[in-house]
């Protein structure tokens, strides 16, 4: 991929909930100050009616395309957002943040607490999906956008997405939900209640208090590679790794012998240099917890005019085309107008963020219409 | 309109101004484009393959893939002011819960179907002693996806088991409607169903 832009891009920060206000939680308790880390690509027209948020996964952050000086690699959406691609720069203004709860510049466990002047850790109230959207609110009102064109995501971000059509629904014109599901299944849990548990079985974990110590790597790294174990698939494994080796014969050791060893050692080393093992609890949480299955979804809403693009991946177990279908009978029931589209892939969870030909093919076109209508 | 196919340009008839329209088995969206563009429908097509699919959104439609079976359900009642059936009901396994299920979610339901009593059919089977291919059914029997063969007699028996009101019907031959002894001389037909008024 070359370069699209010229300029560096650069985090901003947003602070709100400021004395004597407080963003107030589902859990019942409450957050303030709290702050945003953002970028922007594009411009805000004069009607304001050209912004797209960008909403992101897990371990994803604000970063979404484009270089910052120093950088070799570009943000993590970056074949997705700039000037002719599927999120056009050219046409559309494009808001990503960090997730309140994440480590990536916006407020979360490992940011400091003003009322003790150390890292909250664990003092951090647990978020959920909402409190993040809730949070994102703020950022677009202080734009001063009243509609916003779309909101997209995968994954997590197809979490958000669908909390602002179903929490938001007048704020928002389109909303494309990808390979994510309304609620974590109990397999989904599972794999996160494992994630935790490997990080906080790590003695450095320190019930959340090692900031001064140092991150509880060990753990940390487990918990990434059984992520990354998750987001391929048994096919894209074996075209990626089959049964090679790294070296050319077996060490008879409990060393890494194979090529997927290898791989996922490497991700997980790497992934504890940039990421805060509390905020991987937190935000693991957020999603257990979430659910706009049912009822839950657009309560006040009978017939809503939100167009959707729903997109799964047929390889992907981790969030399954079912989970997408679930979304889809929803949006039916509430009238909606929705595409719907079970990309073939065999890249597993990954695809989203893989098969950039077929989604921008299917946002591109979503998207023109949705800004003609 | 001369370039439209003749079954589109009739329905594009039927279609009231800003219907709400529901197309199962939508193809590659050409009929749904037409009700867009000519009658300011909003419309919602339904289609399983792939390709056909793509077509639609890049003609800016909304689609879900999806089988039509499983296509229907969850939809509210009477969501859609019409439900097209076009060329699609001899594929299908379940006709009769389809149709059923159509009167449900629409308020009237367009039925669109080959006539398999046409004269060229019966005079295949009859001297030949071979299965029918003529224009509305142009499948040899190894390759067609034709599950239903049925008649516009069929049809309208079933209608009137079934209780279902028939509000309008068209016969289709190859350049212009049939008025005269449909059975045995129209290619296609459509039909314009109800729910019968209790």
């Amino acid at each position: 991929m070359k370069k699209t832009d010229s300029e560096f891009v650069r985090t901003r920060y947003f602070t709100f909930a400021e004395p004597p206000c407080r963003l107030e939680l589902k859990s019942g308790l409450s957050l303030g100050p709290a702050t945003l880390a953002y970028e922007t690509y594009g411009k805000l027209n004069n009607e304001k009616s050209n912004a797209i948020l960008v909403c992101h996964a897990l371990s994803g952050d604000a970063h979404a395309a484009g270089f910052q000086e120093g950088d070799k690699t570009a943000g993590w959406w970056d074949d997705m957002i700039g000037p002719g691609k599927a999120l056009d720069t050219r046409l559309y203004f494009i808001i990503c943040s960090n997730v309140i709860g994440g480590c990536k510049g916006s407020t979360g466990p490992s940011s400091i607490n003003p009322r003790t002047g150390k890292p909250y850790a664990i003092d951090f109230p647990v978020i959920t999906i909402a409190d993040m959207v809730d949070a994102q609110k703020h950022l677009i009102d202080y734009f001063g956008i009243a509609k916003l064109l779309c909101v997209i995501g995968g994954s997590m971000g197809g979490m958000q997405a669908l909390q602002w059509a179903s929490a938001y629904p007048d704020n928002l014109i389109a909303c494309i939900p990808i390979a994510t599901a309304l609620k974590h299944s109990p397999q989904q849990i599972a794999f996160d209640e494992v994630i935790r548990q490997s990080i906080m079985a790590d003695p450095a974990w320190r019930g959340g208090n090692y900031y001064e110590s140092g991150q509880p790597e060990k753990g940390l790294a487990v918990a990434r590679m059984i992520g990354h174990i998750t987001f391929m698939s048994d096919q894209s494994m074996e075209e990626k790794f089959s049964r090679k080796l790294k070296n050319e014969k077996l060490s008879f050791q409990f060393t890494d012998d194979f090529e997927v060893e290898g791989y996922l050692r490497y991700r997980g080393y790497n992934f504890v240099k940039r990421f805060d093992a509390n905020s991987y609890l937190y935000i693991t949480k957020a999603m257990d917890y979430f659910d706009l299955s049912g009822e839950k979804f657009m309560p006040q809403v009978k017939r809503t005019n939100v167009r959707f693009l729903v997109i799964s991946f047929t390889s992907d177990w981790l969030y399954p085309s079912h989970q997408s279908q679930d979304i889809v009978r929803l949006l039916k029931r509430k009238h909606a107008y929705t595409t719907y589209c079970d990309l073939k892939s065999s890249y597993g969870h990954d695809a989203f963020l893989i098969e950039i030909r077929e989604e921008t093919k299917l946002i591109k076109n979503f998207l023109a219409n949705v800004r003609l209508t | 309109m001369s370039s439209m196919k003749l079954d589109h340009q009739i329905i594009t008839r039927i279609i009231t101004e800003k219907a709400h329209v529901l197309d199962l088995g939508c193809g590659n969206g050409e009929l749904l484009s037409l009700l867009t563009e000519k009658k300011n429908a909003r419309v919602q097509g339904i289609e399983l393959d792939d390709e056909e699919m793509h077509k639609c959104v890049e003609r800016g439609l909304t689609v879900l893939q999806g089988d039509i079976e499983s296509g229907l359900s969850d939809y509210p009642d009477q969501a859609f002011d019409f439900v097209i059936l076009n060329q699609i009901m001899q594929e299908l396994k379940k006709a009769d819960f389809v149709i059923q299920d159509s009167l449900r979610v629409g308020k009237r339901v367009i039925v669109g179907f080959p006539n398999f009593a046409h004269i060229r059919a019966r005079l295949t089977l009859l001297f030949h002693g071979k299965t029918p291919v003529i224009d509305s059914l142009p499948y040899y029997w190894f390759e067609t996806p034709n599950i239903r063969f049925l008649t516009i007699r069929d049809f309208i028996d079933y209608c009137r088991g079934k209780n279902i009101h028939i509000e309008q019907q068209y016969f289709l031959g190859k350049t212009g409607q049939i008025k005269f002894l449909p059975n045995l001389l129209a290619l296609n037909a459509l039909f314009v169903i109800t729910k019968q008024k209790q």
